[in-house]
C-alpha cells in the first residue's frame, strides 16, 4: 500500500468525525471555530486547567494500560468503570482512616486503589471462570454494585458530618492528597504511576514469554490448552493486572483530584479507556497520546457551557464518532480486502 | 393497590425494551448499546411530539431512531464482521451524550403525555379490571407486545426459524434459511420496540425531557434479558418485578434512608446470581431428577449470540 493511500486510511475517519461535529454545531448555530478555541483553551488555556488535564490523562492512561492486558488475554473487561470505582473506594479508606507520613501515606493510597481494584476485577474473572459468567454482563453487575457501594458508604458510614449529602464524603486529611506541583493542581507521582504502567504494559505485552502466552489465550483457548499454557491462571492473572491498575486511576481521582469520595468516582474514565484502546487497536503504544487527546477534549469540553452555552456533551460525540469512524473505515476496509482476494475465484466459478 | 397500578404502568417502557432485547439476542445479535438508543429515543419522542403536538409522530420518531441504532449494529457485525460489543459500547456513549446534546431545548418544559383510556367493560372485571384495563395504550401495548412475541417464537414456523439464527445458524442456513436476513430483520424490530420504550418513558411515564432522563434503564433491560432466560414473558416477569423493587424503594425511604439509591441496583447482584445458579451443576442435578423444573429454571443463552455467520 502506498504512502498516500496508507495516510488516506488513517485521516479520513478522523476527517469525517470533524465534518460530523462541525455539522452537529452549524445545526444548533454555533461556531465551529469557536467552540474548537474554547475547548483547546478550557483545557490548555491556564495553569490550573494544564494541570487538570494532565491529571486526566494519568487516569485516562491507567485505566486504558489495564484494558491492553486484558484485552489481548481476549477478555471484554466492560467492568473497568466498576474497577476505577472499586480503587477510589479502597483508597478513600486508607485516606480517612490511617495516619502516616505523607510518603508512605501516598504509597498505602495508590496501593490500596491497586488491592481494591484487582480484587473487583478478579471478582468479575472468578465469575467468568467458575461461575461461567460472560466478563461483560458480571462486569456491568459489579459496576452496578460498586456504584452503589460508594452511594452507600456517602450517605451511610462516611457521611458529612452534620447533614448526610449525596455530594460526597467530607474531604480527606490534607495529609492524604497528593502533593502537587506548585500551582499547577497535577500530581507528579500520578504521572510517574502512569509513565511506569504504560512503560510495563508495553514492555510486558510485546517482549516477554507472559505477553506471548496472554495473546496466544486471547486468540483460541482451545489451542493455547494444548500448547500446555494454563488458561484460568492467564484469564485471572490478567484480570488482577487490568483491574489493579483501574484501581489506581481510582486512587489518583479520590486523592488527586477531588480530595474526597464521591459517588460514582470513577467519573466515566473507565468506559473512556475502552473507547482509547479500540482507538489504540489494542496497542500500548498509542495510548498515551489518544490518552492526552481524550483528556483534553473531557476537561476542554467541560468549559464549553461557561463560554458557549454548549453543552460538554460535544466533547463526548466528537470522541464516540471518531472512535466509531475508525472502527467502521476499519471494517470497510477488510471487507474490499476480501472481497479483492475473493473476485477471481468467483469469476473461475461462473 | 395504588402502588400495584402504578407499578403496572411504569414498568411498561421496561417491557418493551426487555421484549425487544430479547428478540434481538435470539437471532444472535447482542445491542449493548441499549442505555444510549433508549435514551436517545426518548428524547427524540417527547421532542417530536412536542414540535408535532402529535404522540403517533413521537413514538413513530422513537422507533426510527431505535431501528437505525439497531441497524448500525447489525450493519457493523454482519457486514463488517466487526465486533458487536466493541460497536454497541461506542454507540451507547454516543446515543447518550446526543440525546444530551439534541435534547438541551427540551430540557424540563410540559410537553403532551399518553392519557388514560380506561377500556369499558373490562374496567369492570374485580380486581383485574382497575388493575389491568384502566391504563393507557401504552400499558396495554405493552401487554400485546410481551404475549405477541412469546407465541410467535415458539409457536410459529416464523419463530422457530428465528430461533434457529440464533442457536444453530450454519444448520438453519443448510435449511435454507437466510440467516443474515433474518438477524438484520429482527435487529430491526427489536431496535424499534426500544425505541417505542424509550418514547413511552418520556410520553408516559417519567413525563418530559430532563439531562440523562433515562439513566441506567437500559443497563437494567439488558440485566433483565439474561435474567427472564431469553424468553419474552419471563423477561417482562422480570421487569415488572424490578418496577416492585422501585415502588418497594419508595414505601422505606423513610425507615432505611439510603435504601432508594441501594434498591435500584438490585437487578445486577441479581443477574449475576441467577447466571451463577443457572450454569451451576447443583441446578444441572436437579432438574435431571425433577424435568419438570427445568422449564421453569432453564436459562441458556442462544448458542450463536455475538458471533458472526459467514455461507462460506
Amino acid at each position: 500500500m502506498t504512502l498516500f493511500r496508507q495516510i488516506v486510511r488513517v485521516l479520513a475517519p478522523v476527517v469525517g468525525a470533524v465534518v460530523f461535529s462541525v455539522l452537529l454545531l452549524l445545526l444548533v448555530g454555533e461556531s465551529p471555530g469557536g467552540a474548537l478555541t474554547a475547548m483547546v483553551d478550557g483545557a490548555l488555556g491556564t495553569s490550573a486547567r494544564v494541570g487538570d488535564t494532565l491529571t486526566a490523562w494519568t487516569t485516562l492512561s491507567l485505566a486504558a494500560a489495564g484494558l491492553a492486558i486484558t484485552f489481548t488475554a481476549g477478555l471484554w473487561n466492560i467492568g473497568v468503570e466498576g474497577q476505577v470505582i472499586a480503587g477510589a473506594i479502597a483508597a478513600s479508606f486508607v485516606a480517612r482512616e490511617v495516619t502516616a507520613p505523607p510518603a508512605i501515606m501516598i504509597f498505602l493510597i495508590l496501593l490500596a486503589g491497586f488491592i481494591g481494584g484487582s480484587i473487583w476485577a478478579v471478582l468479575a474473572g472468578l465469575l467468568k471462570v467458575r461461575g461461567k459468567v460472560n466478563e461483560i454482563f458480571g462486569g456491568l453487575g459489579l459496576t452496578f454494585v460498586a456504584i452503589s457501594l460508594s452511594t452507600y458508604l456517602i450517605i451511610g458510614p462516611w457521611k458529612r458530618a452534620g447533614v448526610a449529602s449525596t455530594g460526597g464524603t467530607d474531604p480527606f486529611p490534607e495529609s492524604s492528597w497528593l502533593p502537587t506541583l506548585g500551582d499547577l493542581r497535577v500530581s507528579l507521582v500520578a504521572i510517574f504511576v502512569a509513565i511506569l504502567a504504560l512503560a510495563v504494559v508495553y514492555v510486558l505485552l510485546r517482549g516477554t514469554r507472559f505477553g506471548l502466552s496472554l495473546r496466544a489465550v486471547g486468540q483460541n483457548l482451545q489451542s493455547s490448552a494444548l500448547f500446555g499454557i494454563p488458561n484460568t491462571r492467564y484469564l485471572l492473572t490478567a484480570f488482577a493486572l487490568g483491574g489493579a491498575l483501574a484501581g489506581m486511576a481510582g486512587a489518583i481521582r479520590v486523592a488527586g483530584f477531588y480530595h474526597k469520595l464521591v459517588p460514582g468516582p470513577g467519573g466515566g474514565h473507565g468506559y473512556l479507556g475502552i473507547l482509547i484502546v479500540l482507538l489504540a487497536g489494542y496497542k500500548a503504544k498509542w495510548i498515551a497520546p489518544l490518552a492526552f487527546f481524550f483528556a483534553i477534549v473531557a476537561v476542554g469540553a467541560s468549559q464549553l457551557p461557561l463560554q458557549l452555552g454548549l453543552d460538554a456533551s460535544l466533547g463526548g460525540i466528537l470522541r464516540s464518532v471518531l472512535v466509531l469512524f475508525v472502527l467502521l473505515a476499519g471494517g470497510w476496509q477488510a471487507r474490499r480486502a476480501t472481497r479483492a482476494k475473493a473476485a477471481p475465484t468467483e469469476e473461475v466459478v461462473a | 393497590m395504588n402502588e400495584l397500578h402504578s407499578l403496572i404502568a411504569a414498568a411498561a417502557p421496561l417491557v418493551f425494551a426487555v421484549v425487544g432485547e430479547t428478540i434481538t439476542e435470539k437471532a444472535g445479535i447482542i445491542n449493548l448499546s441499549l442505555e444510549g438508543s433508549l435514551m436517545l429515543a426518548a428524547m427524540t419522542g417527547f421532542a417530536v411530539s412536542y414540535e408535532t403536538n402529535s404522540l403517533l409522530l413521537g413514538f413513530l420518531a422513537a422507533a426510527i431512531v431505535g431501528m437505525l441504532v439497531a441497524l448500525l449494529v447489525a450493519f457493523s457485525s454482519i457486514s463488517l464482521k466487526l465486533n458487536q460489543v466493541a460497536i454497541g459500547f461506542v454507540l451507547f456513549q454516543l446515543c447518550t451524550d446526543m440525546s444530551t446534546f439534541l435534547g438541551d431545548g427540551y430540557v424540563r418544559i410540559p410537553g403532551p403525555s399518553v392519557q388514560a383510556l380506561p377500556i369499558p367493560l373490562l374496567e369492570d372485571i374485580p380486581i383485574l379490571g382497575p388493575l389491568l384495563f384502566d391504563q393507557n395504550l401504552v400499558v396495554y401495548a405493552s401487554f400485546i407486545v410481551a404475549i405477541a412475541a412469546y407465541y410467535f417464537m415458539f409457536r410459529t414456523r416464523q419463530g422457530l426459524e428465528l430461533q434457529g439464527v440464533g442457536e444453530r445458524p450454519e444448520a438453519a442456513h443448510a435449511r435454507g434459511v437466510s440467516v443474515n436476513r433474518l438477524r438484520y430483520l429482527y435487529t430491526a424490530i427489536g431496535g424499534s420496540l426500544v425505541g417505542v420504550a424509550g418514547a413511552s418513558y418520556s410520553l408516559a411515564v417519567k413525563l418530559g425531557w430532563s439531562f440523562q432522563h433515562t439513566r441506567n434503564l437500559g443497563w437494567i433491560a439488558l440485566a433483565i434479558v439474561i435474567f427472564g432466560g431469553w424468553q419474552p414473558l419471563r423477561a417482562a416477569a422480570g421487569a415488572y418485578l424490578f418496577a416492585g423493587l422501585l415502588v418497594l424503594a419508595q414505601l422505606l425511604q423513610e425507615p432505611l434512608p439510603g435504601i432508594a439509591q441501594v434498591l435500584p441496583t438490585i437487578p445486577f447482584p441479581l443477574m449475576i446470581f441467577t447466571l451463577v445458579i443457572v450454569y451451576s451443576d447443583w441446578l444441572r442435578q436437579l432438574t435431571d431428577r425433577f424435568p419438570a423444573l427445568r422449564a421453569l429454571f432453564a436459562s441458556e443463552p442462544p448458542t450463536a449470540l455475538g458471533t458472526v455467520f459467514e455461507t462460506e
